[in-house]
């Protein structure tokens, strides 16, 4: 199953690297990852997407957990959630396709943020789900480049990861 | 007053208590090792290799439960030193290990002995720090200490630059510190320990399971305590051994792969397996579908990532071990119940029978020494009172079969990495802790020869250690796997143009013995423990065939050993 973990470390050189290789160490996937420091310059919040059965998540977190850099973590998927990532999708833009383009951006209300004589980009946040039903209708637009983040998540409500 | 980072430094050992540290020098710790040469507090070991200093330092720890120290310098100095980090970190042993690194500016740069310590290190420690400031020197070396003795105690890696020795700051050693991010656990939850207590209270078919944790967390005293008040049988693990006295009747002996019939049969068969400090390695489980099958489980550990990690468990109790003892006897004194008294004759009886089997049992030949016998008589000449250190293989096993011990803390040898190399300067850590005990390394000529560099190191310090090398011209555990499993085919397991041993302990100073008759182990250990002050190399020659039983084979239960 997929699960998403909020994790609030040590803003310190070295902490990523940790995360990283406590998952490589033991064979745990990273499906995605983001990192940056929070409103609190000393900490870190990083959001890390992984699949496994329970068995082996309850290990993730737990692993995770006796990291001495990180200071509080929050599987997500055990409550109510937002998750968001973001696209920015560089597509060929020319007289065929620049109606095409514009009107699903309308539809997904992602926003074409570099307009050039032969090229758009385009930016757009949601699910996971949401990014790729977008790439999908965008077709038969070639595509030049796509760069996406990792997925960013919050709790919905009361619940919250803070210290 | 403003002091350099080098004094920074010494003066946090000083105030830390630190007594004695095992190291080697070099050009990146230069300053510290001047600063060390201007003082008396503290006592520096040379060893004759950074692994050596490290295993030292954990021989220390494990034979006292005081965080062990070691200091080397930067690129090979820390990559010698990481076999024994890894060993450390496998065996929960409480170390600070100071490498140093090559001057800030020069970081990143392929400089002279330069290598990323704490890139290296980092899946091998419990925490690594990099000091970058020399302000951030004495509370990081502060921290250091508290993480690798708190919690399940472990390596800490503390990388200094050299600039940072030479630079000057304000010294403030504070006397405590505390950590947002790492918060250990120390007493068991209260409902846990009401659950367990009621599994306790109600199991017909128990055995106790305890492991290095018991010794580490000074929990040997209230383990006997609640396994007396229970009247339960009782088993340990390899580096548990001591945790519970081996000479109690309800002491089944070691368990797991090498374990004995009664204590593998008894977790077989148990209905409640009550896991204490112990982990559920793979060399104790064995096949972990088939393992304890009819069991409920309780497991007390310190660390919570330890707990149903390998095996599910269903009373989870995350704590020292020692609190957390002391709380399931207090809830057991207030119910002031019994187990069922007349299930537990039934289950002792099963248990006799298993006994029955003597599965340590061997053949005593006239003509030639076998180990086990090295280790019995051992056991007899030292009155089961020395501290044991051991190598890796088929002695360790034999030392762990046949030595009997009856408390923690002696029982000092590499089992989570099995690391061969580890006894001789283990031996030295121990010593150097106790230096007016007896301390012997069980060892073989494979082992030995792995860190043999450090009898120099024993001859320098005066230490009166005890070599027992049981000398078979295999490396016997592959040799053992080999004729089992690879139809003898013994690929490299024989250890061809070994040293003459007796001559290389006279040429390192010492005293070296060669003995070659079952008849004459018993005298040759007497005069050799007779020696003080004198290191003793004894060179047994033994049985080139003789196997460790009993075994569980690899993919088998624990009810499916491999008896001789």
């Amino acid at each position: 199953m997929r699960h998403i973990i909020s994790i609030l470390m040590e803003n310190e050189a070295g902490a990523l690297s940790r995360v990283a290789g406590l998952f490589s160490a033991r064979g745990y996937n990273i499906e995605s990852l983001s990192v940056a420091p929070t409103d609190d310059p000393s900490l870190s919040r990083m959001t890390l997407v992984t699949r496994g059965s329970q068995e082996i998540v309850e290990q993730i977190t737990k692993q995770l957990n006796k990291l001495i850099d990180v200071v509080k973590l929050l599987d997500l998927t055990e409550h109510k959630h937002i998750e968001r990532g973001m696209v920015l999708v560089k597509v060929q833009a020319d007289n065929s396709n620049r109606d095409h383009i514009k009107h699903m951006s309308d539809i997904f209300r992602a926003q074409i943020i570099d307009v050039t004589r032969t090229a758009y980009t385009i930016e757009l946040t949601g699910t996971g789900q949401k990014l790729d039903a977008f790439l999908d209708a965008l077709s038969p637009v070639p595509i030049i480049e796509v760069v996406r983040s990792g997925s960013m998540g919050i709790a919905s409500g009361e619940v919250s990861l803070k210290i | 007053m403003e002091l350099t980072g080098a004094e920074i430094f010494v003066r946090c050992l000083q105030d830390e208590g630190v007594e004695t540290i095992f190291g080697y020098p070099g050009g990146a710790v230069l300053h510290i090792y001047d600063a060390l040469y201007k003082q008396n507090e503290i006592a520096h070991v040379l060893v004759r290799h950074e692994q050596g200093a490290v295993h030292a330092a954990e021989g220390y720890a494990k034979s006292t439960n005081r965080t062990g120290v070691a200091l080397v310098t930067s690129g090979p100095g820390a990559t010698n030193a990481v076999t024994g980090i890894a060993d450390a970190y496998m065996d929960s042993v409480p170390l600070v290990v100071f490498t140093g690194q090559v001057p800030t500016a020069l970081i990143g740069n392929d400089a002279f002995q330069e290598v990323d310590t704490v890139g290296i290190t980092r899946p091998c420690v419990k925490h690594n720090f990099l000091v970058k400031d020399v302000k951030d020197l004495a509370m990081t070396i502060k921290k250091a200490f508290y993480i690798a003795s708190t919690g399940r105690p472990g390596p800490v890696v503390v990388d200094i630059p050299k600039d940072v020795t030479a630079d000057k700051a304000e010294y403030f050693y504070p006397d405590t510190v505390e950590l947002r991010s790492y918060r250990p656990t120390r007493s068991g939850h209260l409902r846990q320990i009401r659950r367990a207590v009621d599994l306790l209270l109600g199991a017909r078919k128990p055995v106790m399971y305890t492991g290095g944790g018991v010794v580490l967390g000074n929990g040997a005293s209230a383990l006997y305590e609640l396994t007396k008040r229970l009247n339960f049988p009782i088993t340990n693990t390899l580096m548990g051994l001591g945790g519970f006295p081996a000479t109690d009747p309800q002491f089944l002996g070691m368990l797991g792969m090498h374990g004995t019939y009664e204590a593998n049969m008894a977790m077989h068969y148990a209905d409640l397996v009550i896991a204490i400090g112990a982990r559920f390695d793979d060399r104790v489980t064995g096949n972990i579908e088939k393992f304890c099958p009819d069991a409920k489980i309780i497991h007390v550990d310190v660390d919570p990532a330890s707990i149903s990690k390998n095996v599910k468990v269903d009373v989870p109790i995350v704590g020292m071990v020692e609190p957390v003892l002391q709380s399931l006897l207090t809830e057991l004194e207030e119910r002031d119940e019994q187990p069922d008294a007349e299930a537990l004759k039934e289950w002792w009886a099963r248990i006799e029978d298993w006994r029955a089997h003597d599965c340590l049992h061997y053949e005593h030949n006239d003509e030639v020494i076998k180990p086990q016998f090295v280790v019995e008589t051992l056991y007899q000449v030292t009155a089961g009172d020395a501290y044991i250190t051991s190598d890796v293989g088929q002695h360790q096993m034999f030392a762990a079969q046949f030595y009997k011990f009856d408390k923690p803390l002696r029982w000092i040898n590499s089992g989570g990495l099995g690391t061969m190399g580890f006894g001789l300067p283990s031996a030295m850590g121990v010593q150097f802790a106790h230096p007016q005990d007896t301390v012997a390394c069980i060892t073989g000529e494979g082992s030995i020869q792995m860190n043999i560099q450090e009898l120099a190191t024993c001859r320098q310090y005066g230490l009166p250690i005890k070599v027992v090398n049981l000398n078979n011209r295999f490396l016997g555990m592959v040799r053992q796997w080999q004729e089992f499993f690879y139809s003898g085919r013994y690929a490299m397991s024989y250890m061809d143009s070994l040293p003459d041993f007796v001559k290389l302990a006279e040429a390192y100073g010492h005293v070296g013995m060669r003995i070659e008759k079952p008849g004459d182990v018993e005298p040759a250990l007497r005069e050799a423990f007779a020696m003080k002050d004198r290191l003793v190399f004894m060179d047994f020659l033994t049985d080139q065939q003789e196997n460790v039983y009993p075994m569980i084979p690899a993919g088998a239960g624990q009810n499916e050993m491999i008896l001789v």
